[in-house]
């Protein structure tokens, strides 16, 4: 559990930070298909939008996975829950990581 | 649903010669033969001193003697009278028939305990769940060896703890969690409150193994600190308190 408050604050103060970033230009520009580009391939910028991911992944699949628990128990589906979060969040991260790694590759 | 009116005219222990009367609605469920449980009515005079369970043994003197319930020492010191009263999780020896403000008063079994018959619930949930996080003083010394020293405490040692010291497993907080009823691997906040009554003991040297036992994907972070344990203890304890006190042990806040 101390995973979940950790991922929390540190997500709270990254979300911060890329917000602060956003409020930079205009909203609407920002989300401009070239400046979405061009923050991708800013190495800096796209290492803290995946930790971002990563964070978030984290938080939401551990709080689904306790909401999970305690609404049945039982060693088989405890167990199935676990391991099914974890995959789950594995496959979310992969993808989120897809789009930043294809434009960092010059593939879009 | 019964319906019986009056009282019969044999001599009670505690006459009751009031003229007030109110109708008490007893669930009635046997795990064996029924399927549902079912409220029955009696009306019970009763004076301004009268508690709940002397009106259910009132009922049981004189109406149906089958009615289940268990109790002791009519004082809320043994802690075996729980039930749930007009909704509430209360000891029915330490809830005045006065006090609730109504003509009616219903009483069921206490929530998220098995019913071994009407009012009575098995307790062996609660009782493992204490067991299981040491409810004594743990070290390798002891007041009892001949050349020891008695364990002293500070005032504002003592103050750490006592009010948790006041639990007397009535499982009321038990009945009043809501992630009891949906948990059944949860600890429960007698447990938590328990724990944190022995970690806080300046004399106790057992907080890690303590803790290690709490920090369980069953344990202390199941709370969503609803509080409702707290409101409902007879005794004032708080175990809302003592759980949020606990986690800051194991968030490194306290040691």
């Amino acid at each position: 559990m101390k995973v979940h408050y950790g991922t929390a604050l540190a997500a709270v103060a990254l979300v911060a930070v890329h917000i602060l970033m956003r409020l930079t230009m205009g909203f609407a520009e920002s989300l401009e298909y070239e400046t979405v580009l061009a923050n991708y391939k800013f190495i800096p910028y796209a290492l803290m939008l995946e930790l971002i991911l990563i964070l978030l992944s984290i938080h939401g699949f551990n709080g689904l996975r306790v909401i999970l628990l305690e609404l049945k128990q039982g060693r088989s589906y405890e167990k199935a829950v676990s391991y099914g979060c974890f995959v789950a969040m594995i496959g979310l991260i992969a993808y989120g990581s897809r789009t930043i790694i294809m434009t960092n590759m010059g593939m879009v | 649903m019964a319906q019986v009116s009056g009282i019969a005219d044999e001599q009670t222990s505690t006459p009751l010669s009031s003229s007030k009367s109110v109708t008490l609605r007893i669930a009635r469920y046997n795990p064996e033969h029924d399927d549902t449980s079912q409220f029955m009515e009696f009306t019970v005079p009763y004076e301004k001193w009268t508690t709940v369970l002397e009106a259910i043994l009132e009922v049981k003197k004189h109406f149906d003697h089958s009615v289940a319930v268990r109790y002791s020492c009519r004082q809320a010191t043994c802690g075996s009278c729980g039930m749930i009263i007009n909704g509430k999780p209360r000891l029915a020896c330490f809830t005045k028939i006065s006090e609730l403000n109504s003509n009616v008063i219903t009483v069921e079994p206490m929530n998220n305990f098995p019913i071994i018959r009407d009012l009575a619930v098995k307790f062996e949930r609660l009782f493992d769940t204490h067991h299981k996080i040491k409810p004594y003083l743990i070290r390798d010394d002891s007041e009892l060896e001949s050349d020891a020293k008695e364990f002293l405490q500070s005032p504002q040692e003592l103050e750490q703890y006592i009010q948790f010291a006041n639990c007397i497993k009535c499982g009321l907080c038990n009945s009043a969690c809501p992630t009891m009823a949906t948990d059944s691997s949860f600890v429960g906040p007698q447990a938590l409150a328990q724990a944190y009554r022995y970690v806080a003991d300046s004399r106790d040297k057992g907080k890690d193994s303590r803790l290690k036992i709490i920090d369980d994907s069953h344990g202390i972070w199941r709370c969503h600190f609803a509080g409702s344990c707290s409101q409902v203890c007879p005794k004032g304890v708080d175990p809302a308190m003592g759980i949020q006190l606990l986690r800051g042990y194991l968030l490194g806040f306290r040691s």
